[in-house]
């Protein structure tokens, strides 16, 4: 067995949230280069606007605005920025204490070196030059230059969009890895627990059952039974196969536990348990270290397998 | 009812781990060493209970594929927590407490090396106003070590000499990532990682698990010869707006010590992975000089994201158990510059 393989993985996602009465008036002020703040029980102004009292935890209505300069409190400094950040050059996180507000907000500072900043700094908001109702409008912090010219009135903002982006280097267990290296040989290994004998196919790091590692390999022809099965008729975004089609649960020879795979080879509505099924492969120069390397299931010419022979697994 | 910790494993905390983001490379011989030290099989268990983060993982559910490392067969019962699994400690605890089991297993893990650790927290933030950002852990943690340097709480000289008290401690921890004898001068001689954070100042990527053994009275007696008793137990939050936070102590830290009672204490393993926050946490928590601290070398030596939080409170039921200690502490934080924390207080009797 050699070493576990590895594979670089990228998730993706873009959250949608809805804003509410005090957010929604934030974002859309934001659009318009202006900073609001929301004032507290105590007579503290909280900048940006926050939602609900931080003494009394009451919800908090009254929105006021505030200036767009302000001075740093604290701050530290960014040498190499991650996908993302306000900046893509070296950049100051600071803690920027907004003229007109009583509590700091979170930013970045465009200060070009750590020379450059110091607390106590007065720094200004600069704006992106696309503005869409989001804190990403406020570009960075910079030094003080020119009076912001009011922008235009927008429509209210009620939604923002955050997408969200991350890369993992991804690792199979050592089975999965020795399943997926015979998979790019053209063979099918499942393996067997040693304490239940069960055979999992795909492999698993441990049995779920037992707590232990599974080590025996179980070469398999790759015939199968179908337990149970669905007939998909709904489209979907990002579908391969046209509906009407068949996802079944199979349990192939050899193996103790179903798995689930497309049957193809035949009208959908003669798919039925108990019928016995093969794989088929893709053609050799496609393979990989994958299961996609069986492209579906169909029909195998033989007698449908007797309901006791997989009643348990119902 | 009395609850106790009767045992403590972790697995190596190493900056690559041969392991799954699932983690059941780690679990399954560190189940086995646990359950083995105590004359336990996993049919004795009556919950188990785990912390770690689909985030973390890059994947959904990554705690469900953990479980097949228990061998959940016959149905056992069990329950998750997306935190560390110090609070996953505090949920089996409160389940001892119910009676409805008499032994728990607690255990976290975390491949924090899987992604980019820094970027991936940042979703831990107020998804409206911060986290679209993408501020990182470490440069909020070094906004909040100028704010207490700049107020005269702590110097970079200070804060260099918790990371040699660290290293040092570590040296007879076998599952630390970083030990050492190492001097204030070379430390300071080093380079900012964040501006006024250097590298000794932060904890490493780790990646790593830990588990907990729990049990209740006559059987707690009944396993281990010496038990760590929970005397007391408190986890507190404080608000996720950052601006509306002193960063220079911490509220939630301070009431979860006094509500778990943190009087009379020999030793404290504190859950600071910043070399500030263990100035912080122990003036918030009011130890004072005669405490021992993090005799384990403490995150700072070892920070396996979901698990180092409970490898606290395992490292110090440790002490109790191994007879160094009378009264001990173990502390988690979690959340934005200690937004989060949970004391547990552990004696021996």
């Amino acid at each position: 067995m050699g070493m576990p393989l590895q594979a670089p993985m990228e998730i993706s996602f873009d959250y949608t949230r809805s804003l509410g009465p005090v957010l929604g008036p934030f974002m859309t002020a934001l659009a318009e280069r202006r900073i609001l703040g929301s004032r507290g029980s105590d007579g503290r102004v909280h900048a940006p606007a926050i939602e609900y009292d931080p003494v009394t935890f009451e919800p908090l209505t009254e929105l006021v605005e505030v200036a767009s300069t302000g001075t740093v409190l604290s701050w530290s400094w960014m040498p190499d920025p991650f996908d993302g950040q306000p900046l893509d050059r070296p950049f100051a996180w600071a803690l920027i204490l907004l003229d007109g507000a009583d509590t700091p907000m979170l930013h970045a500072v465009d200060a070009g070196s750590p020379e450059n900043i110091s607390t106590g700094m007065r720094v200004q908001a600069r704006w992106a030059a696309a503005r869409t109702g989001s804190i990403r409008d406020i570009e960075c912090f910079a030094e003080p230059g020119e009076p912001d010219e009011p922008g235009e009135r927008v429509e209210p903002v009620t939604m923002v969009t955050t997408p969200i982006r991350l890369r993992y280097q991804h690792s199979a267990s050592p089975q999965e890895s020795a399943y997926l290296r015979a998979l790019a040989e053209g063979r099918l290994v499942a393996q067997r627990c040693p304490a239940c004998t069960k055979v999992y196919l795909p492999p698993r790091g441990a049995c779920p059952t037992c707590g232990v590692p599974t080590e025996e390999e179980v070469e398999l022809t790759g015939t199968a039974t179908v337990t149970t099965f669905c007939i998909v008729n709904v489209p979907f975004p990002g579908q391969r196969t046209k509906p009407p089609y068949v996802y079944a649960s199979i349990v192939v020879d050899g193996t103790d536990i179903p798995m689930l795979h497309l049957i193809l080879g035949c009208p959908a509505d003669e798919v039925r348990m108990g019928m016995r099924v093969e794989a088929v492969w893709k053609p050799q120069e496609q393979w990989g270290m994958s299961p996609e390397n069986i492209d579906h299931f169909r029909p195998a010419d033989e007698p449908d397998a007797p309901f006791e022979s997989y009643a348990h697994h119902l | 009812m009395e609850v106790a910790v009767i045992g403590f494993a972790q697995a190596p905390n190493q900056r690559h781990g041969q392991t799954t983001t699932n983690g059941v490379e780690m679990l399954v011989p560190l189940f086995q060493e646990l359950l083995t030290s105590r004359g336990l099989s996993r049919k004795d268990i009556g919950f188990w209970c785990s912390g770690s983060s689909d985030y973390l993982a890059g994947r959904a559910f990554s705690f469900v594929t953990a479980v097949d490392a228990i061998g959940a067969w016959p149905p056992t019962m069990e329950s998750h927590v997306e935190m560390d699994a110090a609070w996953a400690l505090y949920e089996a605890w409160v389940k001892l407490l119910t009676g409805e089991a008499d032994t728990a297993l607690v255990y976290g893990f975390g491949k924090s090396s899987a992604g980019n650790l820094r970027r991936v927290m940042a979703l831990q933030l107020d998804p409206y106003l911060v986290a679209p950002l993408w501020p990182d852990s470490v440069s909020i943690a070094a906004l909040q070590a100028r704010l207490g340097m700049q107020a005269g709480l702590w110097s970079e000289k200070e804060m260099a000499d918790v990371a040699v008290r660290s290293r040092a401690a570590a040296l007879s921890n076998p599952a630390a990532q970083i030990s050492g004898h190492v001097n204030v001068e070379d430390l300071l001689s080093q380079p900012f990682v964040a501006d006024p954070l250097r590298a000794h100042d932060c904890a490493p990527i780790t990646d790593g698990a830990a588990a907990v053994l729990l049990a209740t009275g006559d059987r707690a007696r009944e396993l281990c010869e010496r038990p760590a008793w929970i005397t007391g137990f408190a986890h507190r939050v404080d608000t996720q707006n950052i601006g509306l936070r002193d960063l220079t102590t911490s509220v939630s830290a301070a009431k979860a010590a006094a509500d778990a009672n943190v009087d009379g204490i020999d030793v404290a393993e504190i859950h600071a992975p910043f070399t500030h926050q263990d100035i912080l946490l122990r003036n918030a928590m009011g130890l004072d000089s005669s405490v021992v601290m993090n005799p384990s070398g403490g995150a700072l030596c070892g920070n396996p994201m979901f698990a180092a939080g409970l490898a606290r409170i395992g490292s110090a039921a440790t002490e109790i158990m191994a007879g160094r200690a009378g009264r001990a502490l173990g502390h988690a934080t979690s959340g934005p510059a200690l937004q989060q924390n949970l004391v547990c207080v552990l004696e021996g009797r």
